[in-house]
């Protein structure tokens, strides 16, 4: 997008001035994120920079909110550091119980998501598929009723079955809000995978679970594997069905941020968030190293 | 077991929610006073028993009014932002803002309830609530109030009053408690119907309802105990942050719980809809 | 697709049909026409049967539970069930006087059972919902109801209290009878429904739904134009940058999209606050005093900032990939041809990024209009939207009844919504990163 040679002087000046514009566009979306990294090191229990910080004093910065995240809970966080210490963080550290049982729901709900999801895409993606647009909206609308809804609906339904405030109850949540996720990713990837390759294995007199396994899988591993990216993130974000089905032994991180931005604002929420942040950063650049092997090994890279 | 609201521990029992409690299991007091009359008024209730009195009070921040200057002292003060010009945090719930509003308007506190039952009385008690709207922000959760208050986000807060005590003592904040014009209230224990650990959970009810238990709560928190019996055990340090310490109960208001039932519903839509203008 | 791979199978039977010769018939000597129909019944299956098991999934865990909530919007038992005798002389009453003998007979009968089964709290918050402060009334009068011992019951009820001789309280439980009701639906549109079947609107002072709904639609609506006026520069210097330069900048956009929500809501708290970083910088460049720092948060402002910084990448993912496909070399024929720049954008490309436009803008829209967490956060008053109140009647009033009746209009309003992106921009064409 180079400026053409025969460009005016309006011209240029606007071509500056559109760089400038998208500047500030991408600067409004990374700020936010980029901000509470520093302040989540504030050694003071206050949102914005003190003076201390701006000045680059170095006891102006600690790092107590993120030993908060390990000790807020614990029964005796004031104990010499050892195994004592650590088992009691283990089951007592609110933080790390919420880590725990995000984890535990959203490893649960990704299999789900991932193994039921994959193998409609897979029946999605065949020409003879039935009513497939049909079908196809109907798997995806989780993604697009509004969430307080399908939460609502959840809390009725699932109350009635007692499966509310259980930890089964919040992985069929999540894995019913993952699917979409997982269909899209796979589908995609099926779009440009080339049907010929099953036939010439099948005709070299490959049985077809050989074909699925040796052929199909790994070619759409990638969207395979994004695809559960995507259904674990849903899962480790997700608050509202967790506000209306968990209870205090299903607490995840989102709701135990939920819970601290409502009522005891303090920078562990920042510390929290700024370690969050170092996560997203993760699962974006294993997407990206996905994405790039999956266009290599299609040859559409350009 | 829940600790609930006097007005959701009625509701409850109604609708069979929660187990009865027999109150002949409570101890009496240590001079013998059977719990009957040891315990306050609406304190023992079929299916609930009061640990603590508790009272919504408004708080307001020394930093904004020193004690050289004027500072507020009345109910009304809450509602003049002339005279106490600044942002005012509220509690985004009916009740008790509203009984404050009609006693800042001048109803004194045995007949709020009767004229709130009206709907001239309701909107004059908006009509006092307009006065600040454009100064309120709304809180929800019980910590939100002292944090606002601390954080200078407003000069003064519809609160807790232990909420308030806490961040007083343990926190050391400059935060000065109006009792003038607040509400009383119970928290009481219940027990879901058909809990699975019924019996154990009444024996703890026993045990954490008599007078020395009672009269030890309120070493940590400034609310006052259930039981008659209990007031003269509380600590002497305590007794000015009791919301039923005789100095703080001149202009008091007992929240009426059968009023509640009756117009929570009503109040929260005409509520809402007045916050939506 | 389906149906582009079913027509050979079709034609084959239409030319069968028409006689045209001797069927063909396949190697076994079956004919052609029926092994066809074999293999594509049997392909179709099994491509069927791939989806089934997440069809299922998806019915029990998601479809089944919001299919509860519509119906509970107009379900409402509880009367009925409690108050049997009652109910069954309401419908029979005509609603012009208060009843006479046989209906304060069954009243006290019931009302003496309700309290035995401990249900009398149930109904009483039932008829209440039509009739403000019965509540009371209702279990006081059942207490005293077991002392009447026979009737007639007509005097002792209004000896209880003379309310019960309002005509008002029997329509009220009238309305209430209905196991089956409008009742909910009709108040989420700010209407009642009285005891004759007439439909009228609230009185002004309760009226609060339905501008809920609207401040839903256009806070949606400019959250979407913002979103589309940010978005569109930078997914246009995106898709015309050279690879290299776009991959490194695209990741601006995806870090925030795979950022969690909580996150960036906390991050605009931190950031708009009155004492949070942006006011600190405009009071020490002096674009505001210290006491008075500007109100950024807990507002619609605050609703409509941090909304749009979220739905931002979903605006700019759809218009990059269709710009991508857009060669730059129209623009430049269109410029070599003699348009000048505005003219070559707004004739030529402009139209060409249409599809991108309506499929970012639907999206974002569709998503807004039932957004949550973020307004909880930092709406503070003015920047709830209708998914809020949902909550407040799920959480805090217990009127599951009309959060139910509200999430049913939200829903038919999202599904119409979803049905236009289905017929305009098609559900393959749903990117992700």
């Amino acid at each position: 997008m180079a400026l053409p040679s025969y460009a005016g002087p309006l011209e240029r000046a606007w071509y500056y001035a559109f760089r400038v514009i998208c500047g500030l566009v991408f600067f409004f979306l990374m700020m936010p994120i980029l901000i509470i990294i520093p302040l989540s090191f504030n050694a003071e229990p206050y949102f914005s920079f003190t003076s201390g910080m701006l000045a680059f004093e170095a006891e102006a910065y600690s790092l107590r909110w993120y030993l908060d995240i390990l000790t807020n809970g614990m029964v005796a966080p004031d104990e010499p550091f050892g195994r004592a210490w650590l088992a009691d963080m283990w089951t007592n550290s609110q933080w790390v119980r919420a880590l725990r049982n995000s984890f535990f729901i959203g490893i649960c709900a990704t299999a789900l998501a991932t193994g039921l999801g994959t193998l409609a895409a897979l029946g999605l993606a065949r020409a003879e598929m039935p009513y497939r647009t049909a079908v196809m909206s109907l798997l995806i609308s989780p993604m697009i009723v509004p969430l307080v809804i399908t939460a609502a609906g959840m809390f009725f339904f699932y109350s009635a079955i007692d499966l509310a405030q259980t930890h089964l109850g919040v992985i069929l949540a999540h894995a019913a809000l993952g699917t979409p996720f997982v269909i899209i990713t796979v589908t995609a990837t099926l779009v440009g995978f080339d049907k010929t390759l099953m036939r010439a294995g099948a005709s070299l007199g490959a049985p077809p679970r050989t074909v699925f396994f040796k052929i199909v899988l790994p070619l759409i591993l990638p969207g395979v594997i994004s695809g559960a990216l995507f259904a674990f993130i849903t899962s480790f974000d997700e608050v509202v069905a967790v506000l209306f089905l968990a209870g205090p032994e299903q607490r995840t991180i989102p709701r135990q941020m939920w819970s601290g931005i409502r009522e005891q604002i303090s920078p562990t929420i920042l510390a929290v968030a700024t370690l969050l942040v170092f996560v997203s950063i993760a699962l974006l650049t294993t997407i990206e190293l996905l994405r790039r092997r999956s266009e290599r090994l299609r040859g559409t890279a350009g | 077991m829940v600790d609930v609201e006097l007005s959701d521990a009625i509701r409850l029992c109604d609708e069979g929610l929660i187990e009865d409690i027999d109150h002949a299991m409570l101890p009496p007091a240590p001079d013998g006073t059977p719990p009957e009359e040891d315990f306050i008024e609406g304190a023992l209730q079929p299916c609930a028993v009061a640990t603590i009195t508790w009272s919504t009070i408004y708080a307001f921040n020394e930093e904004a009014f020193p004690e050289d200057g004027a500072q507020p002292a009345t109910i009304a003060d809450f509602f003049d932002t002339e005279a106490f010009p600044g942002k005012r945090g509220v509690r985004k719930w009916p009740k008790a803002i509203m009984e404050m509003a009609l006693m800042a308007d001048g109803v004194p506190p045995e007949e709020v309830y009767d004229v709130l039952a009206t709907d001239e009385g309701v909107d004059r008690a908006f009509a006092q609530l307009d006065r600040i709207k454009d100064d309120i922000v709304w809180w929800e959760a019980g910590a939100q109030a002292p944090q606002l208050l601390a954080d200078g986000e407003v000069v003064m807060t519809t609160a807790y009053n232990g909420r308030i005590y806490g961040a007083q003592v343990e926190e050391d904040q400059p935060f000065e408690i109006v009792w003038d014009g607040q509400n009383l209230d119970l928290d009481l224990w219940v027990v879901p119907a058909g809990a699975p650990n019924r019996d154990a959970a009444m024996e703890f009810i026993t045990f954490s309802t008599d007078t020395q238990r009672l009269a030890d709560q309120a070493k940590y928190i400034s609310y006052g105990p259930a039981r008659r019996s209990s007031f003269p055990l509380v600590e002497a340090d305590m007794q000015p942050h009791m919301p039923t310490n005789p100095e703080n109960m001149e202009k008091a208001l007992i929240s009426d719980p059968l009023f509640w039932a009756d117009y929570q519903e009503e109040l929260n839509q005409r509520f809402n809809t007045w916050l939506l203008q | 697709m389906a149906t582009t791979t079913l027509a050979p199978a079709t034609a084959a039977a239409s030319d069968a049909r028409d006689g045209r010769g001797e069927a063909l018939r396949a190697a076994d000597g079956t004919p052609l026409k029926r092994k066809l129909e074999r293999t594509t019944r049997l392909s179709r299956l099994r491509a069927f049967l791939l989806v089934v098991p997440l069809l299922a999934f998806v019915v029990v865990s998601f479809l089944v539970p919001v299919g509860t909530l519509l119906w509970r919007g107009v379900s409402s038992p509880t009367f009925a069930t409690h108050m049997p005798r009652t109910t069954a002389v309401l419908a029979e009453w005509d609603g012009r006087a208060v009843p006479g003998e046989a209906a304060f007979a069954a009243l006290a009968a019931d009302l003496v059972d309700a309290r035995e089964s401990r249900d009398i709290g149930k109904v009483a918050t039932r008829v209440n919902r039509e009739l403000s402060g019965t509540r009371s009334l209702f279990t006081r009068s059942a207490r005293r109801a077991e002392r009447i011992d026979e009737g007639p019951f007509r005097a002792a009820i209004i000896d209880i209290d003379e309310d019960w001789g309002e005509l008002e309280l029997w329509r009220a439980m009238k309305v209430a009878s209905w196991s089956v009701t409008p009742a909910f639906y009709l108040q989420a549109l700010d209407l009642q429904v009285e005891a004759d079947g007439a439909i009228a609107r609230l009185p002004e002072e309760r009226q609060l739904h339905v501008s809920l709904f609207w401040r839903t639609l256009w806070m949606s609506g400019l959250i979407t134009f913002l979103c589309l006026l940010l978005g569109f520069p930078v997914a246009y210097l995106l898709a015309n940058l050279p690879l290299k330069y776009s991959n490194l900048l695209m990741i601006f956009v995806l870090l925030p999209f795979w950022t969690s929500l909580l996150v960036r809501t906390t991050s605009w708290i931190a950031l708009l606050q009155s004492q949070g970083v942006l006011n600190d910088v405009f009071v020490a460049l002096g674009l505001a005093a210290d006491d008075r720092r500007l109100q950024l948060i807990y507002n619609q402002a605050g609703t409509i900032i941090a909304m749009t910084h979220i739905l931002l990448p979903f605006m700019i993912l759809p218009l990059y990939s269709v710009m991508k496909t857009i060669p730059p070399s129209y623009l430049r024929a269109a410029r070599s041809l003699g348009a000048d720049q505005v003219t070559a954008f707004r004739r030529v490309y402009l139209p060409q990024t249409v599809p991108g436009i309506g499929a970012g803008s639907l999206l974002v829209f569709i998503l807004a209009v039932g957004y949550y967490i973020t307004p909880a956060l930092v709406g503070g008053q003015s920047g709830q939207l209708i998914s809020n109140i949902i909550a407040f009647h799920m959480e805090s009033t217990l009127n599951w009844n009309l959060a139910a009746a509200l999430g049913g209009i939200l829903l038919v309003g999202v599904v119409l919504l979803y049905w236009t992106y289905n017929r305009l921009i098609g559900i393959d064409n749903i990117k992700l990163g």
